[in-house]
């Protein structure tokens, strides 16, 4: 290989068990029950979130890395796992105001970490709510 | 636009290790990764070419075609290797996940290619479920 550096990217994917209920002050009771329908359980339900973080960068060329994955565990755990792991979204102050859907978190997790990365920049942020379902967020 | 891919798998042996460093740096930097015995993953190696369905066979290239392509052009040379001491690329690489998965892309880039079908559009190599590099070329 050359030893040339060049752009690649580096992802990772971090367990988050949260709790959450879908509704929202906006609409009526009945208007919340058939919009969220189960997912508007007063007593809210949980997932096993999986959130991947999709980093780019150059290679540096001497370590072979766009990311040190220590690094970015260090900031993804305080930015991400500490804060949402078995937690209820609902009381997060990001939520305070906004339904914690899956795509509102995933927004959430791309801000929390945009500017924090130790290396590269955050190409792209997925939020997998169950295996059969996900959200990704690339900044906009 | 199609882009179609395919996974296999293979298992391999490595460490991190840079030869222009102290023993202590190398520890410091790579951890447990720079023990020089080395050890194993179980890696995936995905690869996504990208193209137009033919109009008679509706294929954007024979799945079989990639299966085989990726296993001389890759799997070959590294499946059940010790990476740093018997693939040529990583006599002076270190055999991070982002330099495989460069190194997968120069593998495999000029048969896609001179097959006519379809253009590399990424190469991913997990080295774990929850640890993956990607390369999608010179931008």
């Amino acid at each position: 290989m050359s030893a040339k550096s060049r752009r690649a990217y580096f992802g990772r994917r971090y367990l988050v068990s949260a709790s959450h209920r879908l509704h929202t002050d906006a609409l009526s009771a009945e208007e919340n029950q058939a919009t969220y329908g189960k997912c508007n359980n007063p007593h809210g339900h949980g997932h096993n979130y999986v959130v991947e973080v999709l980093v780019g960068g150059a290679v540096n060329p001497e370590t072979g890395m766009v990311v040190d994955m220590a690094d970015l565990d260090d900031v993804v755990y305080a930015r991400i796992v500490e804060r949402f792991d078995h937690a209820d979204l609902n009381l997060d102050p990001l939520f305070a105001n906004r339904v914690p859907t899956t795509e509102n978190l995933c927004r959430a997790v791309f801000g929390l970490l945009k500017d924090a990365l130790p290396a590269g920049e955050l190409e792209r942020v997925r939020v997998e709510e169950t295996e059969n379902n996900f959200f990704e967020c690339c900044g906009e | 636009m199609i882009y179609l891919t395919r996974r296999a798998t293979f298992s391999a042996s490595h460490y991190y290790w840079n030869p222009a460093w102290s023993e202590e740096k190398n520890q410091q930097v790579f951890g447990r990764c720079a023990n020089r015995n080395g050890h194993g993953h179980n890696y995936t190696l995905e690869v996504t070419v990208a193209g137009e369905p033919d109009p008679v066979t509706g294929f954007v290239v024979d799945l079989k075609w990639l299966r085989e392509v990726m296993e001389r052009e890759v799997l070959d040379a590294w499946d059940h290797r010790h990476l740093n001491l018997e693939a040529p690329e990583f006599a002076t690489a270190i055999p991070t996940t982002e330099n495989l998965a460069i190194a997968a892309w120069e593998r495999l880039e000029p048969a896609v290619t001179a097959a006519g079908r379809a253009r590399l559009n990424r190469v991913r190599i997990y080295e774990t479920p929850e640890i993956f590099a990607e390369y999608r070329g010179e931008a």
